[in-house]
């Protein structure tokens, strides 16, 4: 099959998945429930092609295929900001603050986060992106145990609030945030188209990749800031996805067989499309609404994790 | 002409590159060989600006080598480094194009094919040059690089022991590529290389490095040469000459 | 650091340990208690201290018996997913055996710490890139995933607080009758000790070891045992205490080199040390409350991690 029948097929699938999701069931209220259901629809193909993106660039620079960007403590440091707020402030502070705000807090927070980490990677030769991620990962445990810590001592009618944060959830994606989102992700898809051409040279590794004139460092910095970003909005939108652009772009690997990245992000995003709408379905129809989209993910994303890791025939 | 001035890089307290200095002559192959850890591939490294220099100057044709902008400097000198592994799903024609990066930036055009073309002749790889990297042998996919390398079309082209993992046929073959294209091509080649005796039969120049100092350069002829290698190697190395050529036998 | 001074700090660290808390009880009481201070220290303090050195020496020996057996210095039973299979086991055991005691939830817990951490170790085996700080990563994630697993099997039966409390490492609910499962390591550290030079030799690979005459088999499975068995049993009685089998092998590696019949005692006794003084810290910090453990280690466990790392030499390890 030709990239462009793959692709097709992709596409067709995603749009059938997307037309299901919004007329299945319509009934009579439609003019209330299609509104909402469009939302929803574009929560999704928001926070999942954000994550599809940021994990396709992440992986590249990494050169690796079991890697996340969110391994980075950037789902940690999520968590632990809702949970201090709460804490502190309780959680009327957090509905006074007004979604926007609390949102802005947590992308602000996730972006400034990211960028001491990528100081301290690229302070010294010698740093690999491991260890970046290892302390990053060192700082993911780090919150966790901060807001282990405050989840103990919050009145258990504001830990509902947590407990909702915990978990991602399109089911409650409100209006004034997808716009918010969709500027910034806008913003940051016109400033990452500069360095798009680099990906495919980028996958050679880093050496061939400065041998071919690629100002390395400059670059992956900068493709670092944009993963950042992305990841930080897909998170701060609907919660904490850890598995989800893993799952999705090994997939898209696999399916597409190519090292051309035009082909492999957008196989991804709309396989993630297709993915988290399918789910949404699933959990709505079939679980209807007993567990949410991000723990189903999750999980299978975790299993595939180690089955990626123990099938581990090259680097 | 690449001139390299009192070049010096440490790593974890030792001097890897103690004060270096010496020029590469222009449209020669020159050896760098010596001992394990005598600081020849990092060397290589800080030359073609993979890694940096703690001390010192290189410049390559005049200008220094931190101050090339990366992608122009691509054009004039290109490496190729020991470790390729990549698991990507490359053909050997993607592989060779991606030669062409720094003059088109990944879109391609006519004139580009054509410098892949003839890097793939130039490497007898026309019969698999579709084929999957992964479906090659070591010996097949280190020809693809230096093809790559080749379609690169620079002028210093730097190779880090280029034949490792590659059987005797091949190597000969390499070594047979690379005097071709600095007759036909007029290229200036730097190799580092561990076997003494490809250094002997195929470079002009030979610089030996030894704890990270130059401990003697010149033409091959005075190099290969038993009191000049005992220093180098700390061993006792017979000379034979064959056709012309001086065989080193150390076995003994 | 000599090892009478690791000794002898432990040693004061201890008593003051004994003398800290709410009621007021002075050293120079010592021979003339109350009754109720009496009460006090046999059933608050002494076991606490008990609790205090115990887990302390047990889990930075299990750092170190997994370091040695998979020859990584970042391989601990945080990053190697042990302790978070053991708290899924412990969620385990207190939604299916709700009524049980805590020896059988210790069993679950041990079971499930153990097929946590044989699953990484056949990972390990599997990882070709030896990049040694891949090996901590992929731990994490792997560590992250049961413990999302575990999260939700609490979300769904609304646990999730409970089991925080329950399992957040906090020695302030130690107390006689509480406690005892701890007495369980000490036998443990024992084998540990006695099979230290076979867990090295191990680690060095199958045919290595089988060359040298030693079943390797055995005695890699007796590691993971042993570590199983100790992370479980601190787990259900104490709670998590994060990084502590990885910073206390490192920093003694650091100034003493990786001479194993030396590290052990040092470990040992820095472990205790450090817990000692982590423990002591949070109890003064915001006297009369406390802070746990688990943030506390947290905290400086991570701070030094972080320090070691970022001091290693470029291009080392």
């Amino acid at each position: 099959m030709t990239y462009k029948a793959k692709l097709g097929l992709l596409a067709a699938a995603a749009i059938i998945l997307v037309a299901v999701f919004l007329f299945i069931d319509l009934g009579g209220n439609w003019d209330y429930a299609l509104p909402r259901r469009i939302k929803k629809v574009l929560a999704i193909i928001l926070t999942g092609g954000a994550i599809a993106l940021s994990t396709t660039v992440f992986q590249t620079v990494t050169n690796n295929r079991i890697l996340t960007p969110s391994v980075m403590g950037l789902d940690s440091l999520y968590i632990l900001i809702q949970t201090t707020v709460i804490f502190v402030f309780g959680s009327f502070t957090l509905y006074k603050l007004g979604s926007n705000v609390n949102f802005l807090i947590n992308v602000g927070a996730m972006i400034l986060f990211a960028g001491i980490l990528y100081k301290i990677l690229f302070q010294r030769e010698g740093n690999n992106i491991y260890f970046l991620l290892l302390i990053g990962m060192i700082f993911g445990t780090l919150f966790s145990s901060m807001s282990s810590f405050m989840e103990v001592l919050i009145d258990p009618n504001e830990f509902q609030y947590v407990s909702d944060k915990m978990f991602a959830s399109f089911n409650n994606v409100k209006t004034e945030l997808l716009i918010l989102s969709v500027i910034v992700v806008a913003l940051t898809l016109l400033y990452f188209a500069r360095f798009a051409k680099y990906l495919n040279v980028l996958s050679l590794g880093r050496d061939q990749a400065i041998n071919l004139g690629v100002n390395y460092d400059y670059v992956v910095k900068r493709l670092l800031i944009v993963v950042a970003v992305l990841i930080s909005v897909a998170t701060a939108l609907v919660g904490p996805i850890t598995f989800l652009g893993l799952l999705v772009v090994n997939v898209a690997y696999e399916f597409m067989k190519t090292y051309r990245h035009s082909h492999l992000i957008t196989a991804s995003i709309l396989i993630s499309i297709i993915a988290l709408v399918g789910g949404q379905l699933v959990v709505e129809r079939v679980f209807t609404f007993s567990t949410t989209l991000s723990v189903i993910i999750n999980f299978i994303g975790g299993v595939y994790f180690i089955y990626l890791l123990l099938k581990e025939s090259r680097a | 002409m690449i001139q390299v001035t009192n070049v010096s890089k440490v790593y974890g307290g030792k001097k890897v590159v103690d004060n270096v200095s010496v020029t590469i002559p222009k449209g020669q192959i020159t050896s760098f060989i010596g001992p394990n850890g005598a600081g020849k591939s990092t060397l290589l490294s800080m030359i073609s600006r993979l890694t940096g220099k703690d001390s010192g100057q290189i410049t390559v044709d005049g200008k220094e080598v931190s101050q090339w902008k990366s992608g122009d400097l691509a054009k004039k000198v290109s490496i190729l480094k020991q470790s390729n592994h990549i698991s990507l799903r490359l053909t050997v024609r993607e592989l060779v194009s991606f030669g062409r990066f720094p003059y088109s930036q990944g879109r391609l055009n006519a004139e580009d094919e054509k410098f892949v073309d003839e890097a793939i002749s130039y490497m007898e790889l026309e019969d698999m040059q579709h084929k999957y990297l992964h479906q090659l042998s070591g010996g097949q996919t280190q020809r693809a690089y230096i093809a790559m390398v080749i379609a690169q079309n620079t002028e210093y082209i730097l190779l880090d022991e280029p034949l490792n993992n590659l059987d005797m046929k091949h190597s000969v073959q390499i070594m047979k590529i690379l005097r071709k294209l600095v007759a036909d091509l007029n290229k200036t080649i730097v190799i580092v290389i561990h076997d003494i005796n490809f250094a002997s039969f195929y470079s002009d120049y030979i610089v030996a490095l030894k704890d990270g100092a130059i401990e003697s350069e010149g033409k091959t002829e005075n190099i290969i040469q038993s009191n000049v290698l005992r220093g180098i190697y700390d061993m006792d190395i017979e000379i034979e000459e064959i056709n012309d050529n001086r065989v080193c036998v150390y076995y003994g | 650091m000599k090892i009478r001074y690791l000794f002898a700090a432990v040693v004061v660290l201890s008593i003051i340990s004994l003398f800290i808390g709410v009621k007021d009880i002075s050293p120079l009481e010592l021979f003339s208690m109350t009754e109720q201070q009496q009460h006090i220290m046999l059933v608050s303090r002494i076991p606490r201290l008990v609790s205090l050195i115990l887990a302390g020496v047990s889990m930075s020996i299990c750092g170190l018996i997994m370091q040695q057996l998979s020859r990584n210095k970042f391989v601990s039973p945080t990053t190697a997913g042990t302790m978070d299979s053991a708290r899924l086991g412990i969620l385990v055991a207190m939604l299916v055996f709700t009524t049980s005691g805590p020896l059988i939830k210790m069993l679950v817990a041990f079971v499930f710490a153990l097929a946590g951490t044989f699953i990484f170790m056949k990972i390990l085996d599997r990882i070709k890139f030896k990049d040694a700080i891949f090996i901590p990563l992929v731990g994490l994630m792997f560590g992250n995933i049961i413990s999302s697993v575990a999260t939700f099997f609490a979300y769904k039966y609304d646990l999730i607080q409970n089991m925080s409390a329950w399992l957040q490492g906090d020695f302030s609910m130690i107390m006689k009758g509480q406690y005892e499962m701890l007495y369980l390591s000490i036998p443990l550290v024992i084998l540990a000790y006695l099979f230290a030079n076979k867990f090295t030799v191990a680690g060095m690979g199958e045919e290595f070891a089988t060359n040298l005459g030693l079943h390797y088999r055995r005695v890699v499975n007796l590691g993971l045992v042993i570590v199983a068995l100790v992370t479980a049993s601190v787990v259900l009685t104490v709670g998590v205490i994060p990084f502590l089998g990885l910073i206390i092998p490192n920093i003694v590696s650091l100034y003493l080199g990786d001479h194993l019949k030396k590290s052990l005692s040092h470990t040992a006794l820095l472990g205790a040390g450090f817990v000692l003084f982590c423990d002591i810290l949070g109890r003064i910090i915001i006297y009369p409350y406390e802070i746990p453990i688990s943030l506390t280690v947290g905290v400086l466990g991570s701070g030094i991690f972080i320090f070691l790392l970022m001091r290693r030499k470029a291009y080392d390890l």
